[in-house]
């Protein structure tokens, strides 16, 4: 009898979470079947939508138009840099933090976490005004440097949690065998925290690929991601929907790859030392 | 030869080289509108190239609200990463008054300056200086569906009153069909739904503000504009009005489900386009209506149009490609290349009276007739303190104009009635102006 309630709890449980699923990916489901479509058909009642002839039109388009590649390669390029860079300085900072805590580590943490709490717009003219000055409107080091510092906080917010979790007596084990300060963050610490570190970096290019703020305001034709790719798809006059969604799908497509093949990586990161 | 001279001589070559090098590697960056228009130029740019080999041309296309805000953003600030902005009827004024745009008075004698339509030549003109070149340019018309009308033993005239469309929107709809009488804009924002009622204001005679800039939304012009509009789009217009823009009523107007739209005169192309419209070979046109008595077809004038910001450091060859881009040459080019009825509308007298253009166009005649009436200097009957036709032109309208067309578009939800939110409108715009310093 407990058996038999337990298998069925399982399947309400299993069934909501597929439905639960669906409904998180239905909008991209229906950004895929809108691209294959005209825009006539794209625009019309969703069951006629579905019954209409499939075709590739609006990637034709979208290839010809765009200069995808570049889009794509500045995408690459600021959101694996602005992660590398934010973990350079994020471990030994979570390492100090966690290890080697000060009367003042938890204000210090908040504080980084407060300046997340700021909408990104009320720093829009001062920080342009600084790109302006320094030359480093529309560059690909410019965006990096300032994805960087927008993920900084959640980058160390994520790496302490992590650290944490690892016990200090192994640390101060590699310290009573002779290992430096270095060796002791390169080679004791950070291979244990490698789920921790890999789902940090996983997320943040994640985070930092879907910038739209800041990418969009600090770019004109070089450094432009796929963010603002997308943004050259939508019109206030004339049919766009399906043009708009190839351009989504294309933009979307190799973030979505990464994240398919990486999924164990990030869950057992997210709920790494859960079950320790 | 001593070694000095040949020294001096490998010197001047490779300056010589430099020289030629920086002639030829020019490039300028154009940001721009995502419409058929501009997207066609950047597909026809080998003409340019051809014509001027030194210059070479990087797109930034944005949707326009992105567009706009990045370009204020930039102009503003002298950021100086684009060297030709495409920008609005709306911000020439504002933008040239503040020496932020470059005067471009003089033009080449065979650019025919004196072609520019009045109307939209005199709404990019600053105390006599052109700060922008207009690249299409639009009014405000009826289209409506021929076949419909006739079932319903309609004849609607050239210059239907708004009691008319009352009438024949009644007459069209037939709501078990799915058809409407007439669709509407809705959606709330300063372009959106506040264009279209503005310009509906104007015809009803009413005014943004009075001579002191006090608001009127609490007038009797108002009243009677509004309340007539929700009327309209209760009993005649589709579900979910408040939600319909520009596009949502081209996509219902193309599947045959609204009798009549008031809207730019650019749709008249996208509704008469055999590949997109299930009604292209049945749509009439009229002038945008008015009230019975009042002299003003709504005031609706817009275009896009080529402005080369202060900040550039490449003014010539940014002059060079806005004069190309809006001249004569172009629109024949696009004529061989796509077809007369390709041409971008609204901005040169000379496409109008092409025989060639008007064959392929049937709606040329009322969009000229239209842009033509269109008096941007004084927008209502009564006497006005602003510049505009379906805006104001004062930096402060972005923000007004939005929040007013929440007010409406709610009402028009049904969230309030029509009273309601022309209080709340008045009061909102009352305090905007009055932290703005235009009233104490």
């Amino acid at each position: 009898m407990a058996r038999a309630v337990t298998n069925r709890r399982k399947a309400v449980t299993t069934l909501a979470a597929w439905l639960i699923g669906i409904a998180i990916f239905f909008p991209i489901l229906w950004i895929i079947v809108l691209s294959f479509k005209t825009e006539g058909e794209a625009i019309k009642a969703p069951l006629e939508v579905l019954g209409s002839p499939w075709t590739l039109e609006s990637y034709a388009t979208v290839q010809e138009r765009s200069n995808y590649l570049l889009h794509f390669t500045n995408s690459v390029i600021i959101s694996v840099g602005s992660t590398v860079l934010g973990l350079i300085i994020a471990i030994p900072a979570a390492w100090a933090m966690a290890f080697v805590p000060g009367r003042r580590t938890k204000d210090v943490l908040m504080w980084m976490l407060s300046t997340k709490m700021l909408p990104p717009v009320g720093v829009l003219v001062p920080i342009y005004l600084i790109f302006r000055d320094f030359g480093l409107l529309d560059t690909r080091f410019g965006l990096t440097v300032v994805l960087t510092l927008i993920n900084l906080p959640i980058i160390i917010w994520m790496l302490y949690t992590y650290f944490r979790e690892i016990p200090g007596e192994i640390l101060e084990a590699a310290r009573m065998d002779g290992a430096s300060l270095r060796n002791e963050i390169l080679y004791v610490l950070t291979p244990m925290a490698v789920p921790g570190i890999a789902s940090t970096l996983l997320l943040n290019i994640i985070l930092a690929w879907n910038e739209a703020f800041w990418t969009l305001n600090l770019t004109a034709a070089k450094a432009a991601p796929l963010t603002a790719f997308i943004a050259s798809y939508s019109s206030p006059e004339g049919l766009f929907y399906a043009k708009l969604s190839a351009a989504s799908t294309m933009a979307i497509a190799p973030i979505l790859v990464m994240g398919w093949f990486s999924q164990k990586q990030l869950v057992r990161g997210l709920t790494f030392g859960a079950v320790k | 030869m001593t070694l000095t001279l040949r020294a001096l001589m490998g010197a001047c070559a490779v300056g010589a080289l430099a020289t030629a090098a920086s002639a030829q590697d020019t490039t300028i960056t154009v940001a721009t509108v995502n419409n058929g228009d501009m997207i066609r130029m950047q597909g026809l740019m080998d003409a340019f190239h051809e014509a001027h080999p030194g210059i070479e041309v990087e797109w930034v296309t944005l949707e326009e609200n992105v567009l706009r805000s990045r370009v204020t953003q930039d102009v503003a600030a002298g950021g100086g990463q684009f060297d030709v902005m495409t920008i609005g009827t709306y911000e020439v004024p504002i933008w040239g008054e503040r020496g932020w745009l470059t005067a471009l008075d003089d033009l080449p004698e065979e650019y025919d300056v004196d072609d520019l339509m009045p109307a939209i030549r005199g709404a990019l003109t600053v105390d006599g200086g052109l700060y922008a070149l207009p690249f299409y340019g639009e009014s405000a018309m009826v289209m409506y569906r021929t076949d419909l009308a006739e079932a319903a033993g309609l004849e609607i005239p050239d210059e239907p009153t708004w009691a008319q469309i009352k009438d024949a929107a009644a007459a069209m709809t037939d709501k078990d069909a799915g058809v409407y009488g007439i669709c509407l804009r809705g959606k709330p924002g300063w372009g959106e739904n506040m264009a279209f009622i503005t310009a509906m204001a104007n015809s009803y005679g009413a005014r943004w503000f009075d001579m002191d800039w006090n608001p009127e939304f609490d007038s009797e012009p108002w009243q009677a504009a509004f309340g007539d509009y929700l009327d309209l789009m209760t009993n005649y217009g589709p579900p979910g009005a408040s939600s319909n823009g520009f596009n949502e009523n081209l996509s219902l107007f193309q599947q045959g489900k609204c009798g009549m739209w008031i809207d730019a005169t650019v749709a008249a192309g996208f509704v008469t386009d055999p590949e997109e419209s299930t009604v292209a070979d049945s749509v009439g046109y009229a002038v945008f209506p008015n009230k019975e008595g009042v002299d003003n077809h709504g005031n609706w004038l817009w275009a896009w149009n080529l402005a080369i910001p202060t900040s550039t450091d490449a003014p010539e060859a940014a002059k060079a490609f806005v004069t190309w881009a809006t001249s004569k040459e172009y629109t024949q080019l696009v004529a061989e290349e796509e077809g007369w009825r390709a041409a971008p509308p609204g901005t040169r007298q000379s496409l109008y009276e092409t025989p060639e253009y008007q064959e392929a166009a049937p709606f040329a005649a009322m969009t000229l007739d239209a842009m033509n009436a269109a008096t941007p200097d004084s927008p209502s009957v009564q006497e006005v303190p602003y510049a505009g036709a379906q805006f104001v032109a004062i930096p402060e309208f972005q923000g007004i104009g939005t929040a007013v067309g929440q007010q409406f578009s709610a009402a028009l939800a049904g969230q309030m009635d029509a009273e309601q939110a022309l209080s709340n409108a008045q009061q909102l715009t009352e305090r905007e102006m009055m932290k703005a310093g235009y009233i104490e």
